[in-house]
């Protein structure tokens, strides 16, 4: 019975892929929290002023201006530090994915777990944002 | 409903204890009615706190992948993930959802706030509506059995097969699903709803745990698109993020000890109400 041996297969991969996806929750909002401790200290007693949406003003939108921040250990820069490992979360589970179906030699499903990784990078690679 | 003169000076301190405060509710009553977050603290944040309402979907979309990738572990155990349909699938919600950020931020505010509160209304209908299983394993089209999506589940009767249906419809109402979540900043679960159960006839054991592991992934896409424009503001994703995965993890204990039938109805209420208040301040201009 190949085809329950490879149900089981399956059933550990996604096993492992969830507990993964759990310690990716749990390592980048614990990182959130962290920064969010730093923010608060340093910035606490500022005013918000979140009435209007300004691209300009946004600080840290960007890998290389977060990983800047992250040097001068600023409290937002941390949190959006812990935000880029968690959108990263996903995108690990998709290349897992991607993995499992060249060990059951599914090309084709190789081929659309490729496609949808290069989708991702594609919007990674900022050329969306104007 | 508020003027945002009241909430106009506040200091980030008490912004955050509010918005924490909100978001543990939003993701409660997300888990508990199956909503999800985002659709709560979107209206939360800018109808009672005055937040234009393109750093409210950023902060969402962060909250949506914090509670799919978190609730993915505990899915496991209950049903199975049919990763070839998730991952089939994903290349539509995928590439439509950041289409869907890409354009957001080009529509006026109010445009995207009545978008938001009909799709609200249509959720909330969809969340008292008695779910019906169309499941079977009736020969399926041409397209389903080359994409290998057919498969099985365990059940107490051991194996159970199932066939899938109109793969093109499924994948073209996940389209539709793809560019509401880039647009709004939401899972837009009720539209997965629509295209895996009614369209494609997926057993709800699968379809469940299956949306929910592309719900992370097409969330994913179009927060990459958010950060990169500056959406995803640190002072706001920080409590949303945390509040509302907190919240979601308290709902999904509590869901498995209560019946949530009449509980459902006094939220669709709730959030019928806002999806109105959402509606009418995008006709009025205020958001």
């Amino acid at each position: 019975m190949s085809k329950e041996k490879n149900f089981f297969a399956d059933r550990d991969i996604q096993i492992i892929l969830g507990t993964l996806l759990r310690v990716g929750v749990i390592a980048s909002m614990t990182v959130v929290f962290i920064g969010g401790l730093v923010y608060l200290a340093f910035n606490h007693s500022e005013m918000v002023n979140y009435s209007h949406f300004d691209s300009v003003k946004a600080g840290f939108s960007t890998v290389s201006d977060i990983f800047i921040g992250l040097g001068h250990l600023k409290g937002s820069a941390i949190i959006q530090f812990g935000v880029l490992l968690l959108i990263f979360t996903p995108i690990m589970r998709v290349v897992f994915s991607i993995f499992s179906f060249l060990i059951e030699r599914d090309y084709l499903y190789v081929l659309i777990g490729a496609f949808v990784l290069c989708v991702i990078l594609f919007s990674l690679s900022n050329k969306l944002v104007g | 409903m508020f003027g945002d003169s009241i909430f106009a000076a506040m200091s980030v301190l008490l912004f955050t204890i509010i918005v924490l405060l909100g978001a543990f509710l939003a993701g409660l009553v997300g888990s508990l009615t199956g909503l999800g977050g985002g659709v709560i603290i979107i209206p939360l944040l800018t109808l009672v706190l005055g937040v234009d309402i393109h750093y409210a979907i950023g902060a969402s979309i962060i909250s949506v992948i914090a509670t799919s990738s978190g609730s993915a572990a505990a899915y496991v155990k209950e049903g199975i993930t049919n990763i070839r349909i998730g991952m089939f699938l994903e290349i539509a919600t995928t590439i439509s959802a950041i289409i869907g950020a890409v354009v957001t931020v080009y529509i006026n505010p109010s445009y995207i706030a009545i978008i938001f509160g009909l799709i609200l209304l249509f959720s909330a209908v969809m969340m008292i509506r008695k779910k019906i299983d169309h499941s079977d394993n009736d020969t399926s089209g041409r397209l389903a059995v080359f994409l290998k999506l057919n498969g099985t589940y365990p059940t107490e009767n051991g194996m159970q097969n199932y066939a899938v249906h109109n793969v093109i419809g499924g994948f073209l109402m996940m389209f539709v699903a793809g560019i509401i979540s880039g647009l709004l900043g939401i899972g837009s679960g009720a539209l997965k709803v629509i295209a895996m159960d009614n369209i494609m006839r997926i057993p709800f054991k699968v379809s469940t745990t299956t949306s929910n592991f592309m719900m992370g992934v097409t969330a994913a896409a179009s927060a990459i698109v958010y950060l990169h424009r500056g959406q995803i503001d640190p002072g706001i994703a920080m409590p949303v993020a945390l509040g509302v995965l907190t919240g979601a993890t308290v709902g999904s204990k509590i869901l498995v000890k209560t019946k949530t039938d009449k509980l459902k109805i006094i939220f669709a209420v709730v959030v019928a109400f806002l999806a109105l208040q959402m509606i009418y301040n995008g006709l009025t201009g205020r958001l």
